[in-house]
């Protein structure tokens, strides 16, 4: 349903030949019937290309199934939605960049900066804030805001300034890791209000309110690609940027915009993972090198690097997978020695399947 | 199958490919002899490109044998055995830009040096060098291709040809970004080469060209061949006649003699010596496919619209029906007013040009590639900034630079290379047409229904007769000429008061070349419209009520009244005067006409 190829609703007035006028009218009558017919046909071309994993994520849970007896259990994907949630809201962030036919490395950063800030506005002095003692909701605010601030300034940097995006976000990263850490000398933060926690801790009976809100934020984004002017002028840019701006398209605005949301998205994923772990850690985001997990979740997917292709039910299933690798790893107990090779390993496998089901359009050019 | 007795270098036998349900060819025989120049002509979606990507060794045939000099082809894919046969210069630059002329020449095949797996750079050089001096062309081998122009690059590329010892050249619309000069030095090339025994395979939309140049001609349509013929043995008629077939009977004005693709006029075979490069007069109608003089047809009524594309009906949605709102012009107002442009564009400088489009009037602007056409279309467009003078559109002020503006203020655009910037090749068709009026089509919040955009472009299709397999192809899977209807309809999608169009017939056959230029002269009787037509492609210039021709970024002479005189126009170009009514024009174009311009 949230592809950027869906039908466009009406038959062609004309099939090839070489006569047009006779067959418009020919068309004409027939328009129905064809109408239906291919927008079926048109559904079924993009269910299978966004489903592309499908049969790999099958495999996966057959596997853990096999693996382990509690890999089959409301609370074990519970968990895994637990887990994955914070990384799935930067992955629709970084997504969206790689859309407009941007990267943007920084958002590891910002994932760990803004609840840093904002914790340490919120946090008494006993505690490694600063005093302020700001209220809680304020301080969301503040960590949104702090999101919008860094992809405002990455976004003037790379469109205004012409700067090389790798380069601009790859300096962004340690500046911002740096701030992270100088704020506060390097302290973890801990007794967060709960207020501030509830988004990464809190349950709907047994579902997690983050797994909730990010499925939210992955709908509503898949939709406004889908269907807003928005959306389609992210998709005319990453396709082909000259031909945007030649229709009209404001492309700066559009690209710096794409930027500021990618960064508040990841400011919101860096509040999730603060309330998981009920603490705001020096290593949360660049420490964790989290940023490597977010390109696998979407290119796996199949929003590929170079723009103008790809759709959020694919990141979406980016993210499930890589949830789901990691959960059976560490229920099959492989020793930690051993994780990180297994993990790789599976996230070129799951590329590589994912090329062969989806065809072409997951291929990169030759 | 051809002409004469020579041995076949090239030999093609019941060649098929298919495409899904598409049969792209269906069982063509071609045959090529050694100095042999072979024209291949047919409408865009004839199979002309398959046929090259199969000669090229870069697809195989689903049928069907192509053989060298007797024997069977090499393997596809076995690109470098295939290129010591045939080698393609492809319509777009196969040229890497940051490397030198000599890499260029020898890229993946480079001379081997004493050590193994080096490059000896010394024979590539001397060896390109050899090669240049041989066939009479000057580009230093250690030049960075970057730096030169797209007629160079054309002969860096006949150079690699000839370097990996290709007996036969295939030349993909080779003229199609070069100005008339380079054509009649490229034409003295093809002829060199066919001289030395190279069989060329001459490809293009230029009628004109292939009857100059080319001993036989072989016409596709709809993949299959239905016609192979020596050149002197056929009127340009019959040849257009082969090109789009039976159905073309009617009244349009492809067949008879009137429009774009009237008989021949003048001396189109060259003299036995090699043309003269003489400025102001290159080889007659080789450059364009009008006749010597050019009738106007500007009125949707005259001489009715191409046979059977467009219905009756559909020619007035062009232009209003996807919004309603007409610009309400008044025939006569001053739509466009440009005062004083001036740019330093790497396509061509302005220097001060002012000029005045009307509601309802069609303005072409023409010259020489150089001369700063395209930079206006693209200055007046938004699509570059200007260094100084103003552009008005209905007496406000249009910022300069800012194509988004100019678009709001009601200047639609087509640019010179669709490619570049004409569609999102791998958004639909529908999607790519409406491109520029989502404001309008987004409701509330901004959405936008696919169904919306399917509606809003349908009578756009219609009119434009586009070929698609539905509103939501993908533009990359369309021909040449639906793609640049796509980029047509986009224009006009948004009721511009201005349609500023630069080179839109370029790579276009000659059906739906018509067809767009008439769409646009509907477009400007219809709502109104001024349209500024910025190309160097003297036939299309029929649609034109005036026509201003530059000479190195300046307005150099003015055509008031339709018919224009091609030898005329050509002389103008070049920046001469003949006596006569040239000056038919108005005062205006006087006064934009300082003396030292016409000294020059």
């Amino acid at each position: 349903m949230i592809s950027n190829q869906a039908p466009e609703g009406q038959a062609a007035p004309a099939p090839s030949g070489t006569a047009p006028g006779a067959a418009a009218t020919a068309t004409a009558a027939a328009a129905p019937a064809g109408a239906m017919a291919s927008r079926l046909r048109g559904m079924n071309v993009n269910v299978l290309r966004e489903a592309a994993l499908l049969p790999v994520l099958i495999v996966l849970i057959i596997v853990g199934t096999l693996v382990s007896p509690a890999f089959f259990t409301a609370s074990n994907f519970a968990g895994i939605g637990e887990q994955s949630s914070a990384l799935g809201v930067v992955v629709v962030g970084e997504s969206l960049i790689l859309l407009i036919g941007g990267m943007d490395l920084s958002l590891e950063s910002t994932f760990g900066l803004a609840p840093m800030v904002a914790a340490w506005l919120i946090l008494p002095v006993s505690a490694f804030g600063n005093g302020t003692q700001l209220n809680p909701y304020l301080g969301i605010v503040v960590l949104l805001v702090v999101g919008a601030v860094v992809g405002l300034v990455n976004g003037l940097l790379i469109v205004k300034g012409r700067l090389n995006g790798f380069i601009v976000t790859l300096g962004m990263t340690i500046v911002l890791a740096g701030l992270q850490n100088g704020i506060v000398k390097a302290q973890s933060l801990f007794n967060l209000p709960s207020a501030f926690g509830y988004l990464g801790s809190a349950s709907v009976g047994q579902v997690p309110v983050s797994l909730i809100v990010t499925a939210v934020i992955f709908i509503l984004t898949g939709l406004f690609l889908r269907y807003h002017r928005t959306g389609r002028a992210i998709y005319a840019i990453g396709g082909n940027q000259a031909a945007a701006r030649a229709a009209g398209i404001k492309i700066d605005r559009v690209k710096i915009g794409v930027y500021m949301a990618g960064s508040v998205l990841a400011a919101v994923g860096g509040l999730m993972e603060a309330g998981r772990v009920s603490a705001v850690t020096g290593q949360q985001g660049y420490g964790e090198g989290i940023i490597f997990s977010v390109f696998a979740a979407a290119v796996i997917g199949g929003v590929s690097l170079k723009g103008g292709r790809g759709n959020m039910v694919g990141a979406a299933s980016g993210v499930i997978l890589l949830g789901i690798v990691s959960d059976i790893l560490d229920l099959a107990q492989v020793s930690n020695y051993w994780i990180e090779a297994i993990d790789g390993a599976v996230i070129l496998f799951a590329l590589f399947l994912a090329r062969i089901v989806g065809g072409e359009s997951t291929a990169e050019e030759r | 199958m051809t002409s004469t007795g020579r041995p076949a270098l090239v030999e093609v036998t019941g060649v098929e490919k298919r495409f899904g349900t598409t049969r792209a060819l269906r069982g063509v025989d071609l045959s090529i002899g050694a100095g042999q120049c072979l024209g291949l002509v047919g409408r865009n979606g004839a199979g002309k490109s398959t046929l090259v990507s199969i000669l090229s060794g870069l697809s195989e045939p689903d049928g069907g044998t192509v053989r060298f000099g007797g024997s069977p082809a090499p393997r596809v894919g076995d690109i470098q055995r295939w290129r010591e046969w045939i080698a393609t210069v492809f319509q777009h630059s196969m040229i890497v830009p940051h490397l030198s002329v000599a890499e260029n020449v020898f890229l993946g095949a480079s001379p081997h040096g004493t050590a193994p797996g080096t490059v000896s750079w010394h024979t590539m050089r001397r060896r390109t060098r050899d090669i240049m001096r041989e066939w009479g062309f000057d580009i230093a081998p250690e030049t960075p291709c970057r730096e030169l122009s797209v007629e160079q690059l054309q002969v860096v590329e006949i150079v690699r040809a000839l370097a990996r010892g290709a007996r036969c050249v295939l030349l993909d619309e080779p003229t199609a970004a070069l100005e008339r000069q380079a054509i009649v030095r490229l034409f003295d090339r093809v002829r060199q080469l066919t001289e030395a025994g190279v069989a060329v395979l001459y490809i293009s939309h230029h009628l004109e060209e292939v009857f100059e140049i080319c001993q036989d001609v072989a016409v596709l349509r709809d993949g299959e061949l239905v016609l192979a013929a020596p050149t002197a043995s056929l009127g340009k008629d019959e040849l257009v006649a082969a090109m789009v077939g039976g159905v073309r009977t009617a009244a349009g004005p492809t067949s008879p003699a009137p429009g774009p693709t009237s008989p021949l006029t003048g001396p189109t075979t060259p003299a036995p010596g090699p043309p003269s490069p003489v400025a102001g007069s290159p080889p007659g109608a080789a450059i364009t496919e009008a006749g010597a003089t050019v009738p106007v047809s500007a009125t949707p009524g005259a001489g009715d619209t191409a046979p059977g594309d467009t219905a009756p009906e559909a020619t007035p949605s062009a232009g209003t029906a996807p919004g309603k709102a007409a610009p309400d012009l008044v025939p006569g107002d001053v739509v466009l007013a440009v005062d004083g442009l001036t740019s330093d564009s790497a396509r061509g400088r302005l220097a001060g040009v002012t000029l005045r489009v009307h509601a309802g009037e069609v303005v072409g602007v023409t010259g020489l590639l150089s001369a700063g056409v395209a930079t206006l279309g693209r200055v007046v467009a938004g699509a570059e900034a200007s260094t100084g003078g103003e552009v008005r559109l209905r007496d406000r002020l249009v910022p300069p630079g800012q194509r988004a503006a100019a678009q709001r203020a009601g200047i639609g655009y087509i640019p010179e290379d669709r490619r570049a910037e004409g569609f999102v090749a791998m958004l639909g068709v529908a999607e790519n047409i409406t491109m520029t009026i989502t404001r309008r089509l987004a409701g509330r919040l901004g959405v936008l229904r696919p169904r919306a955009r399917a509606t809003a472009a349908a009578p756009l299709t219609a009119a434009l007769s586009l070929v698609s397999s539905g509103p939501g192809q993908p533009v990359s899977e369309l021909s040449g000429g639906n793609q640049q209807k796509v980029t047509v309809a986009r224009s006009l999608a948004h009721n511009p008061s201005l349609i500023v169009a630069i080179t839109p017939t370029r790579g276009v056959d000659v059906a739906s070349k018509e067809l767009l230029l008439r769409s646009l002269a509907d477009v400007a009787t219809e709502s109104g419209a001024g349209v500024l037509l910025c190309t160097d492609e003297l036939s299309d210039l029929v649609i034109c009520d005036r026509v201003v021709v530059f000479v190195r970024g300046e307005v150099f002479t003015e055509f008031g009244r339709p018919p224009f005189d091609r030898d005329e126009l050509i002389l103008a170009t070049e920046g001469l005067v003949t006596e006569g009514p040239v000056m038919n024009g108005t005062a205006r174009a006087a006064a934009y006409n300082p003396a030292e311009e016409a000294a020059q």
